[in-house]
């Protein structure tokens, strides 16, 4: 196969592009820490309210500087509407829901996982500064959907 | 390049070209047609839903119209789908059937335009009546009436009936030809469906055995997260299939409309085969935000959609090259100067130049939405539909309006109705783009949420206050460009000249010649290549199944819209 010199050329940057954007992504997940959810639990949909933690949605103190953000998602509206969490703390979203399928985005974070039906969502986050943050429905769920969020405030 | 340009470059591969059947045209004609009606009934809610990103409702106009999301159910339906597979089913076997001298099959040829009547008129009814608003991803477990999901899957099989009329005219040729490499835009052309009807596998599985039976009451339950995964294994890879029918005319026509030569046959063959290895093991970077995978299997994916961007740049420099030729044989001098001498005003080729051109940006948004870690940030927001008009929305929607710009004529045997329309229509849709996606791409990076019914939304922040204004200007002007399109298509049908159309197909020479033997003449094996894909396939979802099934049945239906 014949190969222009120019082509072979653009290929060979291209290329090394792609590798370089590749190694970007292992460093943010190895060395930044930056996880994409993962497997963590599966639930019965229709028992979430008699499962913990889920029968127990909030904000708990799981040590010094850790808390337990447990939420459900519903059509439409989030359990619970308001969040109440410090400054700097280690937050462990855990979510699901036990209708839809829904979003739970906090604006101008990388909070980002879907509630899927079955599954239990799990994400951590530290956040640096005090404030108001939107929380979001951004999955499609229904004739409502664009009724539904929540605020995270940070104190 | 320039050594290879000759002052007047011979393009014209088979001077005698044969007479296409009528029956056949007329097949072919109402297929393509079924596409262009479907686009143009899906801009008016695409219309509405640009404007409330930018705050103005106009749904109360829409008199049969229940709620936003049943508009976008339709607009999602429409446009991305209809369109899409009608222009294929009736473009590739056309150039099929060219390329070979051969005729296709009768009965094939309407089996799929009834297959494919069939399956809108299912869709239509679940949408029309407001029983199947769960948007074209239909996620369980939001549950559509079972005409939805029975139409879409006619729809599919009316994609694997135009396959099979392919595969049956390369299967009469090459009897006839045992020593012959099959001829270049045959070739592509069946491999970017066999591409489609092994990526349409999952998404088969899921409507039959999963969604249907469901959707009828003959099972009581779903499971979300594995229905949600084999939309998203076909997912994917649907958009190589709306794309790579683009491709085809983009590598095989347009240096032709351009002036210049397809630049290497085996170079062509490669990348529409490595399309066909890497579209379809990429589904999960949908997925990175879902729970239930492993962190694991979606960087597998993660690599592989990176992958299946290398045959996209080898397109962008041949396609580019065979410009180069088209002006420079037009008179082009200097490093650029070939740019303004190509033929800019046959709207055919203006369409798919633009095309390319926005083609640029959705290529760059890909990567970012590919991005292992990056894609939290954009995941669900407006950027998403931002990136996807500049690939689907403009480079594959701009080529197939482009390409009506010959084919609606050589169908008809009618002479194209307002060049200048035409051309307006090019420009004003692809400035629109444009503008659209620049307000979609910055509000989304802002956490705007797409699929959201902003106009009368419960929350709102001034930060996306500029980005759905954007969104708002550019989608208008999306709408008055395909509506240009809808008129200049339907007076070129109606109104047309006789007798002044095209007799033949716009088709290129190849500068560098395929190879009688060695291994490049191994690309036309494509039963092998599927093999070697399936296994590819087996790798990266393999795992997945293994440690996931057997279903997860947890949940009931909802109809909740």
């Amino acid at each position: 196969m014949n190969v222009h010199t120019y082509e072979r050329a653009f290929l060979t940057l291209g290329g090394v592009l792609l590798v370089l954007c590749m190694a970007a992504l292992v460093y943010a997940t190895v060395a930044m820490g930056i996880h994409l959810p993962g497997r963590s639990g599966e639930i019965d949909p229709l028992q979430v309210f008699s499962t913990p933690p889920f029968d127990n949605p909030g904000v708990h103190q799981t040590g010094p500087d850790r808390y337990d953000v447990v939420i459900i998602g519903q059509a439409w509206r989030f359990h619970p509407e308001e969040i109440r969490v410090p400054a700097g703390a280690e937050l462990h979203f855990i979510g699901t829901t036990f209708d839809v399928i829904h979003g739970f985005h906090i604006e101008g974070t990388r909070v980002n996982v879907m509630l899927i039906p079955g599954q239990v969502s799990r994400q951590t986050y530290r956040f640096r500064e005090p404030g108001e943050y939107l929380i979001i429905c951004h999955e499609y769920c229904g004739a409502g959907h664009h009724n539904m969020y929540g605020k995270i405030i940070v104190e | 390049m320039a050594e290879h340009v000759a002052a007047s470059t011979p393009i014209v591969a088979d001077p005698a070209p044969p007479v296409f059947p009528e029956t056949q045209r007329r097949a072919l004609r109402w297929t393509l047609y079924v596409g262009y009606a479907a686009l143009t009934a899906g801009i008016f809610h695409g219309l509405a839903q640009a404007l409330s990103y930018a705050g103005i409702d106009i749904l109360a106009y829409f008199p049969a119209l229940r709620s936003y999301y049943q508009g976008l159910t339709a607009h999602g339906v429409a446009n991305a789908i209809i369109f899409t597979f009608s222009f294929a089913n009736a473009f590739l076997p056309l150039m099929v059937a060219r390329a070979l001298s051969r005729r296709l099959d009768d009965r094939l040829l309407w089996a799929g335009f009834g297959t494919l009547i069939l399956g809108n008129l299912l869709v239509i009814y679940a949408v029309v009546t407001n029983q199947a608003s769960v948007l074209y991803t239909s996620y369980a477990p939001l549950q559509a009436h079972w005409t939805y999901y029975v139409g879409l899957v006619l729809v599919v099989i009316s994609t694997w009936l135009a396959l099979l009329n392919m595969l049956l005219a390369w299967r009469g040729w090459k009897r006839e030809h045992p020593d012959v490499r099959m001829p270049l835009l045959a070739h592509i052309s069946i491999v970017s469906y066999v591409m489609w009807f092994l990526a349409s596998l999952p998404i088969a599985v899921e409507f039959l055995f999963f969604l249907i039976p469901w959707s009828l009451g003959w099972v009581e339950r779903t499971d979300p997260l594995l229905t949600r995964t084999l939309f998203w294994f076909t997912g994917h890879a649907i958009v190589y299939a709306w794309l790579l029918p683009a491709y085809v005319s983009w590598y095989a026509l347009v240096p032709r409309q351009a002036g210049g030569k397809i630049i290497s046959d085996s170079l062509t063959r490669l990348v529409f085969i490595l399309f066909l290895l890497l579209s379809i093991p990429t589904g999960f970077h949908h997925q990175y935000t879902d729970p239930g995978i492993h962190e694991g299997f979606k960087f597998v994916h993660a690599i592989l959609t990176f992958g299946v961007f290398f045959p996209s740049l080898i397109t962008a420099f041949s396609v580019m090259a065979s410009l180069e030729m088209g002006g420079r044989a037009h008179g082009g001098r200097g490093l650029l100067g070939w740019i303004p001498k190509l033929p800019w005003g046959d709207p055919s080729l203006s369409a798919q130049l633009l095309a390319m051109i926005t083609f640029v940006f959705g290529g760059i948004t890909g990567l970012i939405n590919a991005s292992f870690t990056m894609n939290q940030v954009i995941h669900n927001t407006t950027w998403v539909p931002g990136h996807f008009h500049m690939t689907v929305g403009s480079a594959v929607a701009l080529t197939f309006m482009g390409v009506a710009y010959w084919m609606v004529p050589y169908l008809t045997g009618k002479r194209l109705w307002g060049r200048k329309t035409a051309l307006a229509s090019n420009w004003i849709y692809t400035i629109g783009v444009l503008i659209f996606a620049r307000g979609m791409s910055s509000a989304g990076l802002e956490g705007m949420p797409r699929r959201t019914f902003l106009a009368q939304s419960a929350y709102n922040d001034p930060d996306w206050l500029v980005g759905g204004i954007l969104t708002g200007i550019g989608g208008t002007l999306m709408f008055a460009g395909i509506a240009l399109f809808f008129v200049v298509v339907a007076m070129t049908i109606w109104k047309g000249r006789a007798g002044e159309a095209p007799t033949d197909i716009p088709w290129s020479e190849t500068l560098i010649e395929p190879a009688r033997d060695g291994w490049t003449a191994r690309l036309d094996r494509i039963g092998f290549w599927v093999i070697v894909a399936i296994l590819l396939i087996l790798i990266a979802y393999g795992p997945f199944f293994a440690s996931y099934l057997p279903p997860n049945f947890v949940s009931p239906g909802f109809r909740i819209y």
